[in-house]
């Protein structure tokens, strides 16, 4: 089923025409209304005149996280405050935290495309979701629950945390679904045992996991374990939270809802836009978002674009799933890293779990990595010999998938400290 | 012939060992022979135990990674000279050892060893008519 069929399977023609309207409203709105944008407008030259089609998107500046952290808290807001009914913010751990707002009509706007997500998954009015996202200022957990409630859902508001009660709930009460991040899926699933649970004792049918990068193979294992049917779920606060974009049942691509995000790539370095599947940097523009309306957002997120029409009949363009960021990118020996290449080499190879560590440091002035990962509860090691055997294999693979040379320490099970919302992949010792 | 031998992974950590001695003791589960085999990262804590099932069970349950294998178990002699004629006769059959450790339980001098190839052992034990030692063997007679 499609949400909203006039929209998500318009003509690649009407889609311009509505974008191109919006963007010039949009254009006309932040220059009147966010002194930010209008002296970065005045700078490069640009009038809201300029702007006459969704073409021209290419003469407007583009913001950056740390401009909305130069105007903290609500400098880059565009109505006043007795519009904005309610404010989200990010977790701040690398500086000052990102504020964002909404005004009833942005809250609107956010149920719709998050109906749209849902159902692109498959969820109904039938479905029972258990929403297992934090609630608060983290966009998540009250992000996907107005959309679960859109669609009808009888939604669980759990919030993250507390596995025992995850599961108990889940089994009492019958969860057809589960939104939480993939690391935490991953963790309920292999808690299942220990708290005296199995598969039969659930009614889980899909999940819908975001709010950090993960790999396709990622996607598969949880399939497995859990039996169900895995989405991507893609979003960022500054844009509005999760919905932005999510895959359909045939996983190529997530659908962008780009009536309300337009999407770019353009070249990290040059910052150039790019044809369709070039990799780059994704780019959005909030077409009509009116609280904090943000023009060019880099995301620093790593996809490409495809306008193809999919074979479920949507038209609207996808981008390829997120498997790092620009942000997340290590710079090892002058060797780019992603950490979900590491989980991908190891899910691959099928004979660790998929928790690890990735440590960076320094040594003589050189890099040095060093990956703990867990042993299964049930390996098969019986020498020292297969011990050693396995950690060499996993190097070599690691080796060969990027091009480093990594040093291998198995560990024993559940002892990585586990996530409740993102996980911790990598610690860099090195000195800034 | 073969008697069931458990095997935890060990991360080279102070206090890891007693920790599962521990389990073992509050699950009232006797230890028959124990030998660790350590390399700089890690170690393998080979055991044969009263109730193998048990062990797993709780040492499961406290999250360690442990698995059941079958190894050879042989009755030597007690006189010098008894355990280089039975490795003689593997070393004849062309056998290497992979791994291998002695203890004796009550009068008895026992071995395990497992080696490169399971089956030609067994060939060499039934030639010779090695003394093999079953799991009934090691019940506790007091």
């Amino acid at each position: 089923m499609i949400w909203n069929e006039k929209i998500e399977c318009m003509s690649r023609e009407d889609m311009r025409a509505l974008q191109s309207e919006r963007l010039i409203e949009l254009v006309n709105r932040v220059y009147n209304n966010v002194a930010f944008y209008r002296h970065r407008m005045e700078e490069m030259g640009v009038e809201p005149s300029d702007i006459k089609s969704i073409d021209d998107i290419v003469k407007l500046p583009f913001t950056y996280k740390n401009d909305l952290r130069d105007h903290y808290p609500f400098g880059l807001f565009a109505v006043p405050m007795k519009d904005i009914v309610r404010v989200h913010a990010s977790s701040g751990t690398t500086g000052k935290p990102t504020t964002v707002g909404y005004t009833k009509n942005d809250i609107k706007n956010w149920r719709e495309v998050l109906a749209r997500c849902l159902t692109m998954a498959g969820i109904s009015s039938d479905d029972v979701m258990q929403v297992s996202y934090g609630y608060g200022l983290f966009t998540g957990g009250l992000g996907v629950h107005y959309g679960a409630e859109t669609v009808g859902c009888t939604v669980i508001p759990i919030s993250g945390g507390n596995t025992r009660r995850q599961l108990q709930l889940m089994s009492d009460f019958g969860s057809t679904v589960l939104a939480c991040t993939p690391s935490y899926a991953l963790h309920l699933a292999d808690a299942l045992a220990e708290n005296g649970y199995s598969l039969k004792d659930m009614k889980l049918k899909a999940g819908v996991f975001g709010a950090e990068p993960w790999t396709e193979n990622m996607r598969l294992e949880l399939e497995k374990k859990w039996g169900i049917k895995a989405f991507d779920i893609y979003g960022l606060s500054e844009i509005m939270g999760p919905g932005v974009a999510n895959d359909c049942i045939h996983h190529v691509g997530l659908h962008v809802h780009e009536d309300h995000f337009f999407p770019e790539i353009v070249d990290s370095g040059t910052k150039l836009p790019m044809a369709d599947g070039e990799e780059g940097e994704l780019v959005f523009t909030t077409l009509t978002k009116e609280g904090i309306p943000l023009l060019r957002y880099n995301t620093r997120d790593l996809s490409t674009l495809n306008h193809s029409t999919c074979e479920c009949g949507r038209t609207t363009v996808r981008m390829k799933k997120i498997t790092g960021r620009s942000d997340d990118m290590l710079i090892i020996r002058g060797v780019n890293l992603f950490p979900s290449q590491i989980e991908h080499v190891l899910l691959e190879m099928g004979e660790t779990s998929a928790h690890y560590i990735l440590y960076v440091d320094t040594e003589n002035n050189l890099d040095t990595l060093e990956l703990k990962v867990e042993l299964d509860e049930n390996n098969r090691m019986e020498t020292i010999r297969d011990l050693q055997m396995l950690s060499h294999k996993i190097q070599h693979a690691l080796n060969s998938a990027i091009g480093l040379s990594v040093k291998v320490t198995l560990v024993e099970p559940k002892t990585i400290a586990r996530s409740e919302g993102k996980a911790v992949r990598v610690v860099d010792k090195r000195k800034k | 012939m073969t008697i069931r031998q458990l095997s935890v992974f060990l991360e080279n950590k102070t206090g890891h060992l007693n920790e599962i001695l521990a389990i073992l003791a509050k699950n009232n589960i006797n230890i028959n022979a124990l030998t660790v085999a350590d390399s700089s990262d890690y170690g393998l804590l080979r055991m044969l135990v009263s109730d193998p099932e048990k062990a797993v069970e709780v040492l499961h349950a406290a999250h360690y990674s442990v698995r059941i294998h079958d190894v050879l178990s042989l009755e030597m002699g007690v006189a010098p000279g008894s355990m280089s004629h039975i490795l003689n006769l593997f070393t004849d059959a062309g056998l290497s050892i992979e791994y291998i450790y002695a203890f004796s339980f009550g009068s008895k001098s026992i071995l395990v060893l497992r080696t490169d190839n399971q089956e030609k052992a067994i060939e060499v034990i039934l030639t010779n008519r090695l003394k093999t030692i079953h799991e009934s063997d090691l019940r506790d007679t007091v």
